[in-house]
């Protein structure tokens, strides 16, 4: 089956740095893939690529079913079928929780310049749905802003599933969260992956949630991809042991604390 | 080339005094993230001061260098009280309150300097030892403009070791860079921001106070000044010094050689300068991004379709307006559509700013450009009053069109000034171009067609005009199209992240902002008529944030509630004497005590009196 998405020869030079070299992998439908990597891997570099606020440098190819996304707008690469959540929450903080989905459903729907429906009258069912999808529903009707940041994360997947997307890019969606919820909104979202059919490509530093979670992980330390594989081989990869310790073993198996 | 030298010459010592008032305006600016409107009046008050103290002394050179001094220092003490009594409260406020606040600090400085000095002009002495004039390459130059060309740089110099040399200038420049960190580190805020302030308002005073040898000390020197040493401020970059200086040059230079080749552009120059400017570099020449105005707002609440009582309070309100004219004079009636115009331009207001998240210093250039266009289709092309009143606030929109696309690039503050800057251009032109558009005399008889002369008749089509205009804009903040231009206010990243033109959306809001900001023009020029160049004024634009925040920004139904406040309060204001006085200090009160504006402030008692309902008046 061909990937979801391709990336092909990225590569991102700032000045004289080179923040990411020559990445390349394939996502597969219905992967959860993590991106991890000690800080200044090239980790966030990488995602700005794919999602559209970087350009990189030139030659590299990033493909979603075919189609090149780099040299696209984010707006347009969020049309094409990618979802994308972002390391601090970014909702609509004046408006209700359905409200917040009912927008991403009124642009997919391509109606932001309908000056007279009732905004609110709009895809009600489906944005209800959404909820539901996230558990949210009970919380609809209220103010965004009151909200918890655990209800924020899960309002933005909710937002980030509405166009149905192929791709769900997911920028440190745990950050800044208790480990209790962490783990809760984690096992949420590889629930509704499976269910949904889409792929998801994360970046993380909680190894807990990394190792729980992924499909496959993939390294990069000093812009390149050092290692790739399932949790068990990355924890047993010398390479990546040298990286994150120094040598020494590293990851002690908190799966089953994880899973518990 | 004698000639162009003492131009040159000219264009130094006039940049000399924009420079003073500047560096004061951005280093409040850089510290407090406040716009200071009342920077001008300290600039008029120091001229005045030093003008009285200069001719009590009576004492050569020494008194009157004492004298510029004084003056300085004393409007120092003024914005130190200012700023203790009225700034520091509202330092977490948003821009508006604090631009509007200082506004009202103008308001009543103009009616205190006018009980104290009086209505007249007053001529200064020349400065003495430095009163004649010096050939040079021919031409001759008086003394005192070599003194200021080289009082500019000495006190940029001064400020420079004030800043890099002192522990506090250190502070005040760290302060400009991130102040919530300099707060972290335990340095006391308030007593540096307080300083800042007394430094920049002395700043000001120094640069009126050194006026007074070169021009008659008048009333309209704050207004007059304000607006020039805003650009310089933009243009230099906000809370950057030495851009202050390069930007003064520049403009003052620019402009001494500029009025050679086209003697009008004087008015106009320093905006296009900084349009061109804040298009190329949107934080100006020095700028930096730097920390952003923080505000601890609160969140805005979502809208609510108005509940059934409301609904019904508001038709019967609609009613009683609609059969006011059976009842009562027509003054009443002439009065009633100066509110509804009134209200028509702060709802289109609102629906940039508090929608939109635009804030717009120069609203009024749409409110202008509608009545201009009514106002020559009528007088130059023989148009009846139905036809340009179609017609004309299409050229509204299409003037919004123009400048929005430039005003959407920007953000925050200087998304505002980009927007006055717009204003003032037009503004400048509809002044100076005598032929086309009367110039200050206006351009008179655009009276409405002989059926609609009486004033019942016109209430009536003012009535379904601005009523329909209101009704619009609400049906259009409810609509798709404005919630998506809230949540590009709200989070432009999350709205880009669900596939919204953020820019293309907000520019179309823009244009719908601007488009009933020109039907209101509309109204308003055949309900006088006649249109003067105030109609573009920077008074007008103020006028209309005013009504904003007086009715709060925050409820929809907000700019309905501060424009009929503002218009009865004016009407029975202006009719006494010193009424801006009374009316700065009613601006002052309402943003001391409400500073969620009138709506919310009923929305409060409301909810004190009825403790379980929630009042949304939205």
């Amino acid at each position: 089956m061909s990937p979801v998405l391709s990336v092909r020869n990225l590569s991102k030079n700032f000045g004289g740095i080179k923040a990411v070299q020559d990445v390349n992998f394939d996502v597969a439908k219905g992967e959860f893939l993590a991106l991890i990597g000690p800080n200044g891997a090239g980790k966030t570099t990488c995602f700005n690529m794919l999602n559209g606020y970087l350009k990189p440098n030139s030659g590299g190819s990033v493909q979603l079913n075919g189609k090149e996304l780099l040299g696209t707008p984010p707006r347009k690469i969020w049309r094409m079928g990618v979802g994308r959540t972002f390391q601090i929450t970014e909702t609509f903080l004046s408006m209700t929780v359905l409200e917040n989905i009912q927008m991403a459903l009124i642009s997919h729907h391509r109606r932001v310049f309908d000056m007279f429906s009732r905004a609110t009258r709009l895809y009600v069912d489906e944005a209800m749905a959404l909820l539901d999808l996230v558990s949210m529903s009970e919380h609809a009707e209220r103010a965004c802003s009151e909200l918890a940041y655990g209800d924020l994360k899960r309002l933005e997947l909710a937002i980030a599933l509405a166009h149905e997307p192929a791709l769900l890019l997911m920028d440190e969606p745990t950050a800044g969260m208790a480990p209790s919820e962490r783990i809760a909104l984690m096992a949420l979202t590889a629930d509704i992956v499976q269910r949904e059919g889409v792929s998801v490509v994360f970046t993380e530093h909680d190894m807990d949630v990394v190792f729980a979670h992924s499909h496959r992980i993939l390294v990069l330390n000093r812009g390149e991809l050092i290692a790739e594989g399932t949790g068990d081989e990355i924890r047993a990869n010398p390479t990546v042991q040298e990286v994150y310790l120094g040598g020494g073993t590293l990851f002690e198996d908190k799966k089953e604390a994880a899973n518990a | 080339m004698g000639f162009y030298f003492a131009q040159l010459l000219t264009g130094l010592a006039n940049a000399s005094s924009l420079f003073l008032i500047a560096s004061g305006l951005s280093i409040i600016f850089g510290v407090t993230r406040i716009v200071n409107f009342a920077h001008g009046s300290f600039y008029m008050v120091g001229a005045y001061l030093a003008y009285t103290i200069v001719t009590a002394l009576n004492g050569g050179i020494f008194g009157f260098w004492f004298s510029i001094i004084a003056a300085a220092a004393i409007v120092g003490v003024i914005g130190l009280l200012i700023e203790m009594t009225i700034l520091r409260r509202i330092y977490r406020a948003p821009e508006l309150f604090q631009l509007v606040a200082t506004f009202g600090v103008v308001l009543i400085f103009q009616d205190a300097t006018l009980a104290i000095w009086g209505a007249e002009d007053l001529l200064g002495p020349r400065a003495p030892g430095l009163d004649r004039a010096v050939r040079i390459m021919g031409e001759p130059i008086p003394e005192y403009d070599l003194a200021l060309i080289a009082i500019g740089p000495a006190v940029l110099a001064g400020i420079w070791l004030l800043f890099h040399k002192t522990r506090w200038g250190v502070l005040v420049r760290a302060a400009t860079e991130d102040r919530e960190m300099v707060g972290a580190l335990g340095v006391n805020q308030a007593w540096l921001f307080s300083a800042a302030f007394v430094l920049g308002a002395f700043l000001a005073g120094l640069g009126g106070a050194l006026q007074i040898p070169r021009e008659a000390v008048s009333l309209q020197m704050d207004l007059s000044i304000i607006g020039e040493a805003f650009v310089v401020v933009v243009i230099g970059g906000m809370g950057s010094v030495s851009g202050a200086f390069v930007a003064a040059v520049l403009i003052s230079v620019l402009n001494a050689f500029a009025i050679l080749i086209f003697p009008q552009i004087s008015i106009v120059l320093p905006f296009i300068v900084m349009a061109v400017v804040l298009i190329l570099r949107p934080y100006g020449l020095f700028g930096k991004p730097g920390s952003e105005h923080v505000g601890t707002e609160e969140p805005e609440q979502p809208l609510k379709l108005m509940s059934q009582k409301s609904t019904m309070v508001l038709l019967a309100a609609v009613m009683v307006l609609a059969f006011s004219p059976a009842v009562t004079a027509d003054f009443t009636s002439i009065l009633l559509v100066d509110v509804m115009v009134a209200t028509l331009f702060a709802v289109s207001l609102h629906f940039m700013m508090g929608i939109g998240g635009m804030v717009s210093f120069g609203h009024a250039a749409y409110f202008g450009v509608g009545a201009y266009a009514a106002a020559m289709m009528v007088k130059f092309l023989g148009f009846g009053m139905l036809p340009a009143m179609l017609l004309a606030p299409f050229f509204a929109a299409a003037a919004a069109l123009f400048f929005g696309w430039f005003c959407v690039r920007l953000s925050g503050v200087y998304l505002a000034m980009l927007t006055m800057a717009a204003a003032q251009i037009l503004w400048g032109v509809t002044f100076q171009w005598q032929a086309f558009t009367g110039g200050d005399d206006g351009i008179l008889g655009v009276w409405p067609a002989e059926w609609a002369s009486s004033d019942k008749v016109y209430f009536y089509i003012a009535f379904v005009l601005c009523l329909g205009g209101i009704w619009f804009l609400r049906r259009v903040a409810h609509s798709p199209f404005g919630y998506t231009l809230r949540g590009i206010r709200d989070s432009q990243t999350r709205a880009e992240a669900i596939g919204v033109d953020t820019k293309f959306h907000q520019w179309m809001g823009f244009v719908v902002a601007g488009s009933l900001a020109g039907l209101a023009g509309v109204v308003f020029a055949f309900s006088k008529g006649s249109v003067f160049p105030d109609t573009l004024g920077i008074a007008q634009s103020i006028d209309g944030l005013i009504m904003v925040l007086l009715g709060g920004i925050h409820a929809l139904a907000g700019p309905i509630f501060g424009a009929v406040a503002f218009v009865m309060i004016e009407d029975w204001v202006t009719r006494l004497d010193y009424w801006r006085f009374i009316f700065g200090g009613i601006i002052l009160v309402v943003v001391l005590l409400a500073p969620d504006g009138i709506a919310g402030g009923v929305n409060r008692l409301i909810r004190a009196i009825l403790p379980n309902q929630k009042g949304g008046a939205a």
